[in-house]
């Protein structure tokens, strides 16, 4: 936003790219759970666009992603965060889109060491090296740190009215932020994708280890990680446990594809299972349903399983209790 | 006589921003003064949806809202 603006203020034309990877936190997550509605269900990226009066070019790289992640060259960050190749991905996707339309360089809002992997001095030039966007990327931010882009030796810029930021601290940006009369902006980088979270990574690699380390993935796999509560007992299967109503409603659009339990005695979450339970596996998983509903503490609950084509029936189970769920079964 | 086209997308079981990302690639196969209903079940369209239009230049004709689905109506403005 603040990139953006710099460069609108010297009178440049802008507009935005936003690349949906499937990852992203914003939007699917809020649109999913009941108990986020009190946050806006806005896109922060078709947000700042309009604030900043500028067109807005959302691009799907779901596919295209998926090489970067299983493949990173530049190896992972903290989590199964391939920060480096994402942003040399995303710059070379910009690069690619540029050139098709017209335009004559990218502006990014990266600033020298804010980031641990992506945005340090010795990766910065990586980005532009091996995007292929060399000099035709320009980080208004910390502009002055760097050496000069093209757009600043053709005077299409001026690189005095550009800035010098470094580090982690946002209070320069923030500083900006009220100077440009922003009172409102998204949340700053880090928090944006969901491979940056410990808790979504290891239940990625949990499902890579489940299909015996085939990585390919398809939507809908990256979506389910991000609802309910994982349950892996066994190889072989997982139950996904909906942790409010909606996800429950969400969970409901998948029962053509999973075995979906849910309590039929009490009042109870929708659980899917996921592999190739066999007969004892699904007992075993309708104990966790049970565990889950309200009948947990009851003596016996009446659990519906239904299969992928939607033939229905209803089983007797001893819920778990709170302590016979080992602790290792959780992903 | 000008003759008005229009064509429904189907973003069920979409989340945001997909809707978004199928209605743009659905109005840049329009032309100006087309109409396309899209009919989805993600609440954030109502949001996203016409903030998209008022920074293309397209024209929300009608929201609507039932039985969890969000349907939004809107007319291609002059770049299609």
């Amino acid at each position: 936003m603040l990139a953006a603006k710099t460069i609108m203020e010297q009178g440049v034309h802008v507009e935005g790219i936003n690349f949906f990877t499937g990852f992203c936190v914003e939007g699917h997550t809020h649109a999913i759970r009941a108990n986020d509605k009190a946050k806006p269900k806005r896109n922060n990226s078709l947000w700042v666009a309009e604030q900043l009066g500028m067109k807005l070019h959302i691009v799907d790289v779901i596919e295209e992603y998926k090489d970067v992640l299983i493949n990173p060259k530049h190896g992972y960050g903290a989590h199964m965060n391939p920060c480096l190749d994402c942003k040399i991905f995303m710059v070379n996707k910009a690069k690619q889109w540029i050139v098709e339309n017209d335009f004559d360089f990218i502006i990014t809002g990266e600033v020298i060491g804010q980031r641990p992997m992506s945005q340090r001095k010795d990766t910065m030039p990586i980005i532009s090296r091996e995007s292929g966007a060399d000099d035709r990327l320009l980080r208004p931010l910390c502009a002055k740190n760097l050496p000069l882009t093209l757009p600043e030796r053709e005077g299409w810029v001026d690189r005095e009215k550009l800035y010098d930021f470094t580090g982690r601290s946002r209070k320069p940006q923030m500083a900006m932020a009220r100077q440009f009369g922003f009172d409102d902006y998204a949340q700053p980088a880090g928090g944006c994708c969901f491979l940056t979270d410990a808790n979504y990574s290891a239940k990625l690699v949990d499902l890579w280890k489940a299909r015996d380390g085939d990585k390919q993935y398809d939507l809908d796999d990256v979506m389910l990680l991000k609802v309910g509560r994982h349950i892996r007992p066994g190889q072989n299967f997982k139950v996904i446990v909906a942790r409010e109503e909606g996800e429950g409603r969400f969970m409901q659009g998948y029962k053509k594809e999973f075995i979906t339990m849910n309590c039929t005695s009490h009042a109870g979450p929708l659980v899917l299972v996921d592999g190739s339970p066999s007969a004892e596996d699904l007992f075993l998983a309708a104990r966790i349903t049970a565990r889950y509903g309200q009948g947990r503490n009851a003596e016996q609950v009446d659990v519906s399983i239904t299969d992928k084509a939607g033939s229905e029936r209803v089983i007797q189970v001893k819920p778990f209790g709170t302590e016979e769920i080992p602790q290792e079964w959780y992903i | 006589m000008v003759y008005m086209n229009r064509e429904t997308l189907n973003a069920r079981r979409l989340l945001c921003p997909l809707p978004v990302i199928r209605t743009q690639d659905k109005v840049k196969q329009l032309k100006s003064g087309d109409q396309l209903e899209v009919i989805c079940t993600d609440p954030g369209v109502m949001q996203d949806i016409p903030a998209w239009c008022r920074i293309n230049g397209h024209k929300v004709l009608e929201t609507r809202s039932g039985d969890h689905e969000y349907i939004i109506i809107l007319e291609v403005g002059g770049n299609g």
